[in-house]
């Protein structure tokens, strides 16, 4: 047991289970506004942060949440915030430029219904598109949709790790549901986490490019203070980081930021099967409607469907591949999700004419019982 | 920079040319524009501090004064707009020993970032924050700012504008900065003493500095470059400590320039050391 990792079995929220998560990571700033239901994220991180050396501070509004964590992170430090729907709107452009800049950070979404204010105390799963493409301009991003407690605690270190390797900003889709709900969460011994940190630059300072790709398509990071003289911009920028307003340096930029994505998603794409083998039907799901989708399964099978799911833990980059793969297997797909198909969507491009794709979706509020997920089945397939 | 050639001809160095990026130079500030000067100053500040220059940060939002962080040859942050003082206050909360400077706009500190501007002031963040007031949107073609004079015009206010300006500095004082003054970019030496002390002030530090924009604010106000030049040096006086409910700008009395506030007190990483990390007793 350290300051940062409470080893030993608690009973404790997923938002309360997330700040524990970053701070196993080595999460040593957090910009924070509060908005229901992602609150005790920050509340929580505000009590326990000082104990590992760190930084909360409660921001005026998301805006500058966001771009304190972005300047902290080109500090040096492991840095976050979370929020929800309407805080998750404002902090867009400033998500633009840490993609921008190459900036790691980690960004929590507890999803409730939209739009505008919509529900704040009751879930959904309504920002999926939103954390693909809210922010203006082509991009690839990483996101991760826990389903329980536990799950949160370790996807929030995998979402530190990537964002530390790949130089992107990770964010965490999670829900109302997920966040508020207590359930039994084992921190594991401090030896047993894996923490990953950006890679740092050697060399000499004076030649020094920023933004010029190591081997795996990343460029090492230094930190503010170190003597490298670094220029960050949002501005389309070369390898130095100096600004080019020319059609070449965009292509060039665009390559390096996408293809650093584009070209690990062995390395990036987490997805769990469950009864999927003989499945004639595959339910694609994540998140708390993964649960739900869980026992649909099982129950259809007492029912004779042979039905499976695959449960979909990276949301973006999309596992285009596992699915087209698996369109040639199964007869049709249902998509479950709190909203009225977005990632189905995704599901029906991936299907093509190979299978056919059903939703069941509703607006938000709540979850999604089991029983609509059997209807849809025995009325579609 | 201008490239000289020739066999008896000599290098042409800048003084400043340690803390400019030469490779980026020609910048992108028009003839006459004051940003230059403010810049010039702050550099001349930076170097006369004498501090470690590896500590220091400039982080700058959009527009003309913003394309400041691109010049520096420092850490250096251009950000998005509006948003340089809650990204520096991230830098510096997460490494307390860097030197944060911010050199932005009127438009980008004080329109679309003045809620920032006014939390920093009160969180009394170690920061100095200096604002080039040219009046007007100038990167964007010369738009009504939140500094433009009433009845001024602008792009957007062709029959002048209906708006008041605000008061910097007594936003300033009224938000809890630490440190508070103003010049034009004619009072070099005075400007230029005033960053230094700001830069080795702990806590928010705040100067607004007066700057001509002839392309786009002094063309459609009547007011050529020598003109602006005759007002900063006619029609202002000096008075230190003035009340700040006195600083309006309004060339056709006379505008107050001077250090205006000077106080300690603790800053926001001090009080949170001493509240969340006390030392054992």
């Amino acid at each position: 047991m350290t300051a940062a990792i409470r080893t030993g079995e608690y009973f404790i929220t997923g938002d309360v289970a997330c700040a524990e998560g970053a701070l196993a990571a080595g999460c040593q700033f957090f910009g924070g506004y509060p908005i229901t239901p992602a609150t005790e994220i920050a509340e929580h991180i505000a009590e326990r942060i000082p104990d590992v050396g760190g930084t909360y501070i409660q921001m005026e509004d998301e805006i500058a949440a966001i771009a304190s964590v972005l300047g902290a992170s080109w500090a040096g430090v492991k840095s976050m915030t979370a929020t929800s729907g309407p805080g998750f709107s404002l902090m867009m452009e400033n998500i633009g430029l840490g993609i921008c800049t190459e900036t790691p950070c980690v960004i929590v979404n507890v999803q409730r219904g939209g739009p505008s204010t919509g529900l704040p105390t009751q879930g959904a799963q309504s920002d999926m598109m939103q954390a693909r493409w809210g922010s203006h301009g082509d991009y690839e991003i990483i996101v991760l949709a826990p389903s329980s407690p536990q799950e949160i605690f370790y996807q929030t270190i995998t979402a530190f790790n990537m964002s530390e390797k790949y130089r992107v900003p990770v964010i965490i889709m999670t829900d109302e549901i997920v966040g508020h709900m207590s359930e039994k969460v084992i921190i594991p011994e401090a030896k047993k986490i894996k923490t990953v940190s950006r890679v740092i630059p050697k060399g000499r300072k004076d030649h020094f490019k920023l933004f010029k790709p190591g081997p795996n398509g990343v460029a090492p990071m230094p930190a503010a203070g170190q003597g490298y003289n670094v220029h960050v911009t949002g501005l389309t920028h070369d390898e130095k980081g100096y600004p080019v307003m020319s059609v070449e340096a965009q292509a060039e930029m665009m390559t390096r930021l996408t293809g650093k994505i584009k070209k690990n998603l062995d390395d990036i794409i987490i997805t769990e099967s469950y009864r999927l083998d003989d499945a004639d039907i595959a339910l694609i799901s994540y998140g708390v409607s993964s649960r739900t989708s869980m026992t649909a399964v099982d129950e259809a099978r007492r029912m004779g469907i042979k039905a499976g799911l695959l449960r979909l833990i990276t949301i973006w980059p999309f596992p285009d591949d596992i699915i087209r793969k698996l369109a040639k297997k199964v007869k049709g797909f249902v998509t479950v999700e709190i909203n009225l198909g977005q990632i189905h969507r995704e599901v029906e491009r991936c299907a093509g004419d190979k299978a056919r794709a059903v939703l069941v979706g509703h607006p938000g509020g709540t979850i999604i019982p089991p029983d609509s997920v059997i209807e849809k089945l025995k009325e579609a397939f | 920079m201008a490239s000289v050639s020739g066999k008896n001809s000599q290098k042409l160095d800048h003084p400043l040319d340690d803390l400019i990026r030469t490779d980026r130079i020609p910048h992108i500030w028009c003839s006459a524009c004051g940003i230059g000067t403010v810049f010039a100053s702050c550099l001349t500040a930076i170097k006369g501090s004498e501090l470690d220059l590896n500590n220091f940060v400039m982080v700058s939002g959009i527009g003309c004064s913003g394309r400041a962080a691109g010049y520096v040859k420092l850490d250096s942050f251009h950000t998005t707009h509006g948003r340089a003082i809650p990204y520096a206050t991230g830098i510096k909360l997460a490494n307390k020993d860097l030197n944060v400077i911010v050199f932005s706009g009127d438009g980008d500190l004080f329109a679309i970032g003045g809620n920032h501007f006014i939390h920093a002031a009160r969180r009394n963040i170690d920061m100095t924050v200096i604002c080039v007031n040219n009046l007007n949107y100038g990167m964007t073609g010369g738009q009504v700012a939140a500094t433009t004079p009433y009845m001024a015009k602008s792009t957007t206010t062709p029959s002048g504008n209906p708006e008041d300006p605000f008061n910097l500095p007594l936003m300033a004082y009224a938000s809890g900065a630490s440190y508070i003054a103003r010049w034009t970019m004619l009072h070099t030496r005075e400007l230029t003493e005033t960053i230094l002390e700001a830069l080795l002030k702990k806590g928010f530090s705040f100067i607004e500095v007066l700057s001509p924009c002839p392309v786009n604010y002094g063309r459609r106000n009547k007011e050529k470059s020598f003109d602006t030049m005759k007002l900063y040096q006619e029609n202002t006086i000096i008075k230190n400590n003035a009340d700040p409910s006195e600083l309006d700008i309004d060339f056709s009395r006379k505008v107050i320039l001077g250090k205006f506030l000077d106080v300690d007190k603790p800053t926001f990483s001090e009080r949170y050391e001493q509240i969340y990390r006390p030392e054992p007793q």
